[in-house]
């Protein structure tokens, strides 16, 4: 046995040619990591120019035994891959996602709402991340917080209500939700002077009661009087559209500094990427089509593949990668985000026999007709109905000499003969 | 000879023209009348026989052919009023409120539909999806057009009824149209025009969507049955048929004899409706055509749709023949790849073996031997084809004339491979190859090793049995599909077939510090294990000798195999960092030897990717991998039969004093749980940011109990001797976890529905043994009791509702995950890797450059990496490390 070394250096000389053999056949992130981990080893418990040369002819072995074959079908294996845990993900819509704040649909019906690509998440929520300025202090945080959150007078006041006898709305403020808001009674004010209402005035005696009086009208309706309180009621003083609720988390960054983030209930990337304070670079929503709409259809395949491998994780289903990234192709494949199922990816097939053997089947029948489609019969569903063979692994590979005709041929010459 | 070969390339779909429809028609249908009085069909009735024959012995008037191979011809009713056909009322729709009502050109500038139809043309090959794309577009534009810009005639606003009825809204009001103008103005459409609406012209003209004509199919699609009464049941379409054709007679009738417009009108409607619940019997807003018993009659497309339709029930999934079921046993002596078959079964299934000068002998054999003495053989082929049944045969007489060219249909034996399945096949591991070996008794025998993967267990489940036909699929099956080539799974990459329940209580057994064993256990084990070759020296000399565990599990394991890890066990108190540690829970195997560390689930279970199972058989291949499955695995039974392994109802009892501890803490935390309810009746309460002061309460309630739950666990944990065979399977992983070992030994906890306290019943209270308002833990489906002690009839009840939902959940559940597993199917099941590496639809759309992004298979991956470089360094240099 020769001598072990533990000088990276002097070992990387004595193997210089495998390495270079390694490094053409290696993906470069393997090897480099392959360099990087025997360079350690070497140093820890030293190696001899055998064993080192031994590890990477296994590292490039299995590295090479473990490439894809052709006509491996890998589609039916990722929707099996996925498919199989599906039975034993739970149904339970509500779970805490670390906060008790939050509902969070999780579980299977998550997953079926991703597939399914779905307008809007059942419960959409951002991860919204601050900038340098913002993210270290609280109060700072909290201040990008009440430019986000959503608030209505609802929001702020204690009582609203329509005095009939001076056909005036009162507007009662809470002082606590307006602190906790961050609001000021002048900003009310203003928001209610821009409803056009009447004018608008303080109580000379509470300033947290203000007066709607309204124009003097010919018609007097009961209904018109609710309406217009509504119209009070759900007036925008600030905030996002559709953007409910902001709580403020902490967490440990990876400089290891306390760093705060945001986490909303609803969701709205568009308009929360220009709020000032907030990196946009780092806010996540799980509403895939906002992603998609903002971001491009990258960003949306990205999103997919992260939306169903945090589902799968968090029920601690092992799933690879792979599985998750096929359907997220065949789903953004188009250029835009394509559910699986009628509407979308079975639904756009070429074949009419595989649209109508999956759902609707008449319909696509007399779709298939009016058209006057054809079906080549390449696909699985289609070559089964026809009693062909699946072009797919064993099956893909296919002798250019047709015995049949060879048979035939010879027949025809010996009868010829004869 | 081998018959030539006859494919289908592809199949073109399109409507029917009237003139197609007649020159396929072996005659016209003009009465409803079946039979005569004879009971012989009526010429020209819908049992005409020149429709084609069904009855054995019968010839065909029209093909001569007889009743095997008459393919059946159509007929045909010559409608006396056109009638729309449903399927396409919405593609009639469509094509009336987009073109003119006078001269049929699409309601769009000449300008603008000239570059339409010149763009439509160049999508239509190549981007189908665009091209329909712009037909939508198209259509909608044109239907707001309210006047015709070729000929500047005024349009109405066309409405239409659901199923058949179209309107036209003008100023005097709705008028309906009739099936002639609509057939008028379909007829009216060019071509061009018509192509732009998305239809093909040469295929579909619109027109044909009106019926003038109607196609009657041949009796071989609706076989009348004969009773045992001896009555004819005639088929639901036949039915339906006889129905139009009634009515299509007298409404000719009333046209001949020119019978007031209103009458004719109402016969029209009848006939619309006979042909319209004739092509589908379940459309909206019209009354659904019954039998006379009143059961729906089954329209063509109730024929087609639906998972027993056609198409998912009959040309999805087929019926097949050499196939078997029933129920399963374990028999941990099979080896990984066998399946026990009863000889009943057997000697049903048969292969066809090709009779050989090399196995002529054998096969004599098997034909002496007939169809009912295993084994033997159930038919014979001769070589002109003919089958002989040797039940009715002289089987010596046939057994002389054998030779080669002859085929004989044997029964399976040994040694003959077959596909083994359990439903629901939810994976590819549900299908497996398995080696037959031919066994007494009733039910299939498979090892326990393999029931992961088909997720089987003995509780009275069922499997399936195929017998592959071909020698080509037979090859595939043995190659591809046999048991040992599936250990690993491409879900994960890791090994999916592994050992459970007593397999790992066994390992543990075995493997663990305490096992000495004597040179009789040894030899015992060793020869149970079938193992061959010399029995290593023993562990302890003297006093006596002793064997280790450590010791026998060597002798499987390969001569450079290296590992380190740590076993499950390895947690709490018994946890260890690395090899020098007295728990021995960390596994350190050196050179195929052994050396520290007891094996459990993490070890030899099932699903564990990573762990020294999975390393064997990446490292040292499948055929090596059964060998340790079969042989190894069977010591672990062995043993643990030998030691014995059972439970006793001492294995939970507590002793007084944690008793005593466990009444403390559940103590507190009643009063706690009073504290926090009073607390929230004075408002003091402290919510959670956006919950309501209930919500807040009930969150705080089920922390404080949860917690007392946990503290609660880790007295039993501490309590518990953690060598008791109970603790033992769930440290092991074999069965169990410490959750259920403190609901039998200390308290059921919280029972939920919904995540909730259970709290719905009566108002205000779940049962009447509370007070109502009651929010304590009792009241809401706290369980104090334990199994140990028993629990009292209210606890039972809250415990038998925190079931319920469980198994209400499990259902649901599982009609949901198979809904969504089969649309993930339909979407992706047509994606394969090309030789060139890429991802693609076998229409060549491209899916992936590189599957999955670095073209690794999962299933050869190691858990998901191309490679584990730490792996391979340990593999080479951990005997040193």
């Amino acid at each position: 046995m020769a001598e072990l070394v533990y000088e990276w250096e002097s070992l990387e000389s004595k193997i210089k040619t495998t390495l270079r053999e390694a490094a053409e056949k290696l993906p470069k992130r393997i090897y480099e990591e392959l360099i990087d981990k025997l360079k350690r080893t070497c140093q820890e418990y030293g190696l001899t120019p055998e064993e080192a040369t031994k590890i990477i002819y296994n590292v490039v072995r299995e590295y090479e035994l473990s490439m894809i074959e052709p006509g491996e079908p890998v589609g039916t294996v990722a929707a099996q891959s996925i498919g199989e845990p599906g039975t034993q993900m739970t149904l339970r819509t509500f779970h805490y996602a670390g906060m008790r704040e939050f509902n969070v649909t999780l579980g299977l019906p998550r997953f079926i709402e991703v597939v399914d690509a779905r307008r809007e998440p059942s419960t959409p929520i951002m991860y919204i991340y601050l900038d340098e300025e913002h993210r270290y202090d609280e109060n700072k945080a909290k201040e990008v917080a009440r430019r986000i959150e959503f608030t209505r007078v609802v929001n702020v006041a204690s009582e609203v209500s329509i005095d009939l006898i001076n056909m005036r709305i009162i507007v009662r403020l809470d002082p606590v939700m307006l602190e906790d808001k961050g609001v000021t009674v002048e900003q009310v004010k203003k928001v209610l002077e821009k409803l056009k209402l009447g004018n608008v005035e303080s109580d000379p005696s509470d300033p947290l009661v203000l007066y709607i009086n309204l124009p003097p009208t010919e018609s007097f309706s009961l209904i018109d009087l609710q309406k217009k309180k509504d119209k009070v009621l759900n007036a925008k003083i600030k905030g996002i559209r559709k953007i409910r609720r902001v709580i403020i988390q902490s967490m440990v960054n990876e400089e290891g500094k306390t760093e705060y983030f945001l986490v909303t209930e609803g969701s709205n990337l568009p308009d929360v990427l220009e709020v000032p304070g907030v990196d946009p670079r780092r806010v996540y929503t799980n509403n895939i089509h906002e992603i998609e709409e903002v971001l491009g259809i990258e960003a949306a395949r990205l999103a997919l593949i992260r939306e169903m491998k945090d589902v799968l994780e968090e029920q601690g289903l092992d799933v690879d990668i792979r599985h998750l990234m096929l359907v997220a192709d065949i789903m953004t494949q188009t250029g835009r985000v394509r559910q699986i199922g009628r509407h979308g990816v079975s639904g756009e097939k070429p074949s009419p026999l595989a649209r109508a053997a999956f759902e609707m089947t008449t319909q696509n029948l007399f779709d298939a007709a009016a058209r006057g489609e054809t079906d080549k019969l390449l696909g699985v569903t289609e070559t089964v109905i026809a009693g062909g063979i699946l072009r797919m692994g064993t099956g893909m590979v296919v002798v250019s000499m047709n015995p049949a005709t060879l048979i035939k041929g010879t027949q025809k010459s010996g009868s010829e003969q004869g | 000879m081998i018959p030539e070969e006859k494919s289908i390339r592809e199949i073109k779909f399109g409507v029917l023209s009237p003139d197609e429809i007649r020159k396929m028609s072996v005659t016209a249908i003009v009465t409803s009348e079946l039979y005569d009085e004879d009971g012989r069909p009526i010429q020209g009735g819908l049992m005409d026989p020149r429709l084609g024959v069904i009855a054995p012995g019968q010839i065909c008037p029209t093909c001569g052919n007889d009743a095997k191979s008459c393919p059946g011809h159509f007929g045909h009713i010559e409608l006396a009023r056109p009638v729309i056909h449903v399927g396409f009322a919405k593609h009639i729709y469509d094509a009336l409120r987009t073109t003119c009502r006078r001269c049929g050109r699409i309601l769009l500038p000449q300008a603008e539909l000239d570059r339409y139809i010149k763009l439509y043309g160049r999508l239509r090959e190549k981007w189908p999806l665009l091209a329909k794309m712009l037909v939508t577009v198209v259509k909608k534009r044109a239907s707001k057009v309210m006047e015709c810009p070729h000929c500047g005639e005024k349009q109405y606003k066309i409405v239409f009824e659901k199923p058949y009825t179209y309107f036209e809204e003008r100023a005097e009001g709705k008028i309906q149209l009739s099936q002639f103008e609509i057939r008028e103005r379909l007829q009216n459409i060019p071509d061009e025009h018509v192509q732009l609406l998305g239809l093909d012209p040469k295929e579909a003209r619109p027109e044909w969507m009106v019926l003038t004509v109607l196609p009657v199919p041949p009796v071989q699609v609706r076989p009348s049955i004969v009773l045992e009464t001896g009555i004819r049941a005639e088929d639901d379409l036949t039915h339906k048929l006889a129905d139009i054709v009634r009515t299509n007679e007298k409404l000719r009738e009333l046209l001949d004899s020119g019978a007031p417009q209103r009458l004719i009108d109402e016969h029209w409607l009848l006939l619309q409706y006979h042909v319209a619940t004739y092509i589908d019997n379940e459309l909206p807003r019209i009354p659904v055509a019954r039998h006379r018993g009143g059961r729906p009659l089954k329209g063509l497309a109730q024929r087609l749709k639906g998972k027993e339709g056609r198409f998912r029930g009959n040309l999805s999934g087929k019926r097949v023949d050499y196939s078997a079921r029933t129920v399963i046993s374990p028999d941990p002596n099979l080896s990984i790849n066998e399946v026990g078959v009863p000889e009943e079964i057997a000697k049903v299934l048969t292969v066809r073996v090709p009779v050989t000068p090399w196995n002529l002998e054998e096969m004599r054999k098997y034909v002496l031997n007939g169809p009912y003495k295993w084994p033997g053989a159930n038919y014979v082929i001769t070589p002109d084809g003919r089958k002989i049944d040797l039940r009715y045969a002289d089987r010596k007489r046939i057994a002389e004339m054998l030779s080669p060219g002859w085929k004989v249909e044997r029964h399976l034996k040994n040694g003959d491979i077959v596909l083994f399945n359990r439903q629901p096949s939810l994976h590819r591991m549900s299908i497996m190859a398995h080696i037959v070996r031919v066994l007494p008794g009733k039910t299939f025998r498979l090892n326990l090793l393999v029931c992961p993967p088909y997720n089987a267990d003995f509780d009275g489940d069922e499997m399936n049995l195929h017998v592959p036909r071909t020698e080509e699929a037979q090859a595939e099956a043995r190659e591809l599909m046999l048991v040992q080539y599936h250990i690993l799974s491409p879900r994960y990459g890791g090994p999916i077939i592994g050992g459970v329940q007593d397999y790992v209580s066994g390992a543990y057994l075995l493997t663990s510090k305490a096992t000495l064993l004597t040179l009789e256990d040894v030899v015992d084990l060793l020869s149970a294990a079938g193992y061959r070759g010399e029995i290593p020296e023993p562990a302890i000399l003297s006093p006596k000798k002793r064997w280790t565990g450590k010791q026998l599990i060597s002798l499987f394991l390969p001569e450079d195999f290296n590992f380190r890890g740590r076993a499950r066990v390895s947690a709490g108190v018994f946890a260890c960092e690395n090899e020098w540690c007295w728990n021995d829970s960390f596994i350190l195997i050196k050179k195929g030897e052994l050396l520290t560390g007891v094996l459990d689930k993490k070890a030899v279970g099932a699903e564990q990717p990573e762990n020294m199972m999975h390393w064997l058989i990446k490292e040292y291949g499948s055929d090596y991998a059964r060998y340790v499955y079969d042989h190894m695995f069977r010591m672990f039974i062995r043993f643990i039969e030998k030691r014995g392994f059972t439970m006793t109802v001492d294995d939970v009892a507590l002793p007084r004093e944690a008793k005593e501890k466990i009444r403390v803490i559940l103590h507190e935390a009643e009063n706690e749980v009073y504290e926090v309810i009073e607390m929230y009746k004075q408002g003091k309460l402290e919510p959670v940011p956006g919950r309501t002061m209930e919500e807040s309460l009930e969150l705080k309630i089920l922390d404080v109990l949860s917690n007392a739950r946990k503290r609660v666990e880790d007295i039993v944990v501490n309590y518990l001797d953690p060598f008791n065979n109970v603790f033992i399977m769930a440290r092991t992983g074999a069965r169990g976890n410490e959750l259920n070992i403190t609901q039998m030994a200390a308290l059921l906890g919280q029972q939920s529905v919904r995540g909730e306290r259970i709290h719905r019943g009566y108002r205000g209270r779940y049962l009447p043994h509370f007070r109502p308002g009651d929010l304590g833990a009792a009241a809401r489906g706290f369980v104090y009791s334990n199994f140990y002690d028993g629990l009292s009839p209210v606890e039972v009840f809250f415990h038998a509702a925190g079931g319920r939902e469980g198994l209400v959940d499990t259902a649901v559940r599982t009609s949901q995950s198979g809904y969504m597993q089969r649309r993930l199917i339909n979407a992706l099941q047509d994606l394969r890797v090309e030789y060139d590496g890429t991802v693609r639809t076998p229409y060549g759309d491209l899916v992936q450059f590189v599957y999955g992004e670095d073209g690794v298979d999962p299933m050869k991956s190691a858990h998901g990496k191309a490679v584990n470089i730490d792996r391979e360094i340990e593999r080479v240099i951990g005997w040193r490390t």
